[in-house]
């Protein structure tokens, strides 16, 4: 058992924005009845909304040990034949509204093996005789990526250890109300669930954007106490002149996936002081299950422009090119994380998960960092190309990749939430735009295109993305 | 350009869509009317009128058509 549902008995579970309620004892009623139709040793596709049907079947695979993928419920078709291509799953847990297209398209039998509030469970025509490695409880997409069917693998004990440790920082307990302004598919949006769903919380459930009214009607009726955004969520927030609304029950603020300006932040972090509530600032990566550090909320206005200290069981080093520990204050290396909620390893077809643990607890992040005499730490830069775009990681040769199958003689930099792409060919920008905007799900406001006479070089003959970046 | 030319433009310009795809938009109706259209949206419409959203009304605008209701209040004749 992964939740102990058992002991929260008639406490509301979730509560959804169309008025409907699950108990912890229902929920445990249900996941049972789900997880009795899945084998072990199976791989099911999850299609997930922030629907009620989504969380009883992330739930029911997850209290039974199934190993599941969290999918964005709207790819579309051809994404999700190419992964099942690569994966070949047992089974599909989604949406109704979409089974009829699957069937239709050979993934899935016809027959109906069990459904629940608007999900549905189908088996796959062809079933894989490869059954998934014992340890394997979980699988995420690299968050935003670039069509790659590369997943994280995540053991039970990955995810358990990192699950409490985030409920024992933020001290959830039973009175903590969550509302989702995370897709459940996102590794921030599933780790808001767990750690709630550990302490006895009760999830406020919408699918609902915080630009909608909706959202906030919700918010307010159901009065939620905590909120979790990546750095455009907050953004947003200060746009909607968050800071002069009469919430008194929203105690929490949690910030996660990218870097928030640091003046943002300072201002998060008085208006939370001003107001008796908590703003946490979070690092983390799909591959540490995916938190890694935490400012405590009492340090976020003197160290707003820190990333924190580790999560409670997990160490932060900053490594040197010689790969030593470094133990001099403000020297910057790699950050080099060591902690129980390492994941197993990546995964690109279904025979990869049948592997075990390739990293043993280590993760080296890519990121460059360094800590103060507090042993606070701070991320400097990247070693690796990629950026973070409203919270999604972009890997940018991927996205080069992608660029190339229009046009081959292109470069792309970029910073966060905004990705530049250079090519020597004039009139390619709406056919560049549209074409990553519907690879990676997103908005075209993500990319920029501009026409150079060349792209520049560095005498190896490789792309010079130093000057192009200035 | 009229003002009603400058709102439809302003919407097709900044959603992608066509003129015959306004009567029907909505905020998360359109895959590129999600949150990120949507400030972009509420960014160009301040710009174009040189007015200023109230953030009820950022949240009000979830439709083509509300929209021209929501600026009739900045004295925006549409």
């Amino acid at each position: 058992m992964f939740f102990d549902l058992q002991i929260f008995a008639d406490k509301a579970a979730v509560i959804t924005d169309e008025g409907e309620q699950l108990t912890y004892r229902e929920l445990l009623l249900e996941s049972e009845k789900i997880a009795a139709h899945i084998p072990s040793g199976s791989f099911t596709f999850t299609l997930c909304e922030n629907h009620l049907g989504a969380i009883a079947g992330y739930v029911a695979m997850l209290n039974n040990h199934k190993a599941q993928v969290l999918l964005d419920a709207e790819k579309d078709l051809e994404t999700i034949r190419q992964l099942a291509a690569a994966y070949q799953p047992d089974y599909y847990w989604l949406p109704e509204h979409r089974a009829e297209e699957f069937i239709s398209a050979r993934l899935a039998n016809t027959e109906n093996e069990y459904s629940y509030k608007g999900y549905c469970l189908l088996r796959q025509k062809t079933h894989s005789t490869t059954p998934v490695h014992p340890d394997l409880l979980l699988c995420l997409t690299t968050s935003g990526s670039t069509g790659s069917p590369k997943f994280v693998r995540i053991s039970e004990s990955n995810l358990r250890s990192n699950t409490e440790a985030i409920a024992e920082y933020l001290s959830i307990n039973q009175q903590e109300r969550p509302i989702t302004s995370l897709p459940l598919y996102y590794s921030f949006g599933m780790s808001v669930l767990n750690s709630n769903l550990l302490r006895g919380a009760t999830i406020l459930l919408t699918d609902k954007a915080i630009v909608q009214r909706e959202f906030w009607d919700f918010l307010k009726k159901e009065q939620a106490t905590s909120i979790a955004g990546v750095p455009y969520t907050y953004e947003t927030l200060k746009a909607f002149r968050f800071f002069r609304m009469n919430l008194p029950y929203l105690q929490t603020m949690i910030q996660a996936g990218g870097k928030l300006n640091a003046d943002i932040v300072k201002e998060y972090a008085v208006y939370a002081q001003a107001n008796g509530k908590r703003f946490f600032v979070m690092y983390g990566q799909t591959e540490a299950s995916p938190r890694i550090s935490y400012l405590p909320a009492d340090r976020a206005i003197d160290k707003y422009q820190s990333i924190g200290i580790a999560v409670p069981g997990g160490r932060m080093v900053v490594m040197n090119e010689e790969g030593e520990e470094v133990t001099l204050p403000y020297t910057d290396g790699e950050l080099v994380y060591y902690g129980p909620n390492v994941c197993l390893g990546y995964a690109e077809c279904r025979e990869d998960l049948l592997k075990g643990d390739e990293n043993h607890g280590c993760l080296h992040t890519g990121d460059l960092a360094h800590f103060d005499e507090e042993g606070f730490f701070y991320i400097t830069g990247r070693l690796k190309r990629f950026v973070k775009v409203w919270g999604n990681r972009c890997n940018l040769d991927a996205i080069e990749q992608l660029v190339k199958t229009l046009t081959t003689d292109c470069a792309c930099v970029g910073v966060d939430d905004l990705i530049t792409v250079y090519v020597t060919k004039d009139h390619l920008s709406e056919s560049i735009i549209n074409l990553l905007s519907s690879k990676t799900g997103l908005h075209p406001q993500a990319f920029h295109v501009i026409s150079i006479p060349s792209i520049p070089k560095m005498e190896s003959g490789k792309i010079d993305y130093i000057r192009l970046h200035n | 350009m009229n003002n009603l030319e400058t709102y439809n433009k302003v919407f097709c310009d900044k959603l992608q869509i066509t003129e015959q795809q306004l009567a029907t938009a909505r905020l998360k109706g359109l895959p590129t009317w999600d949150s990120v259209g949507h400030m972009t949206l509420l960014a160009a419409l301040e710009d174009a009128f040189d007015i200023f959203i109230e953030p009820e009304d950022m949240m009000a605008l979830n439709s083509y058509e509300e929209g021209k209701n929501i600026l009739r209040k900045y004295d925006v004749e549409l």
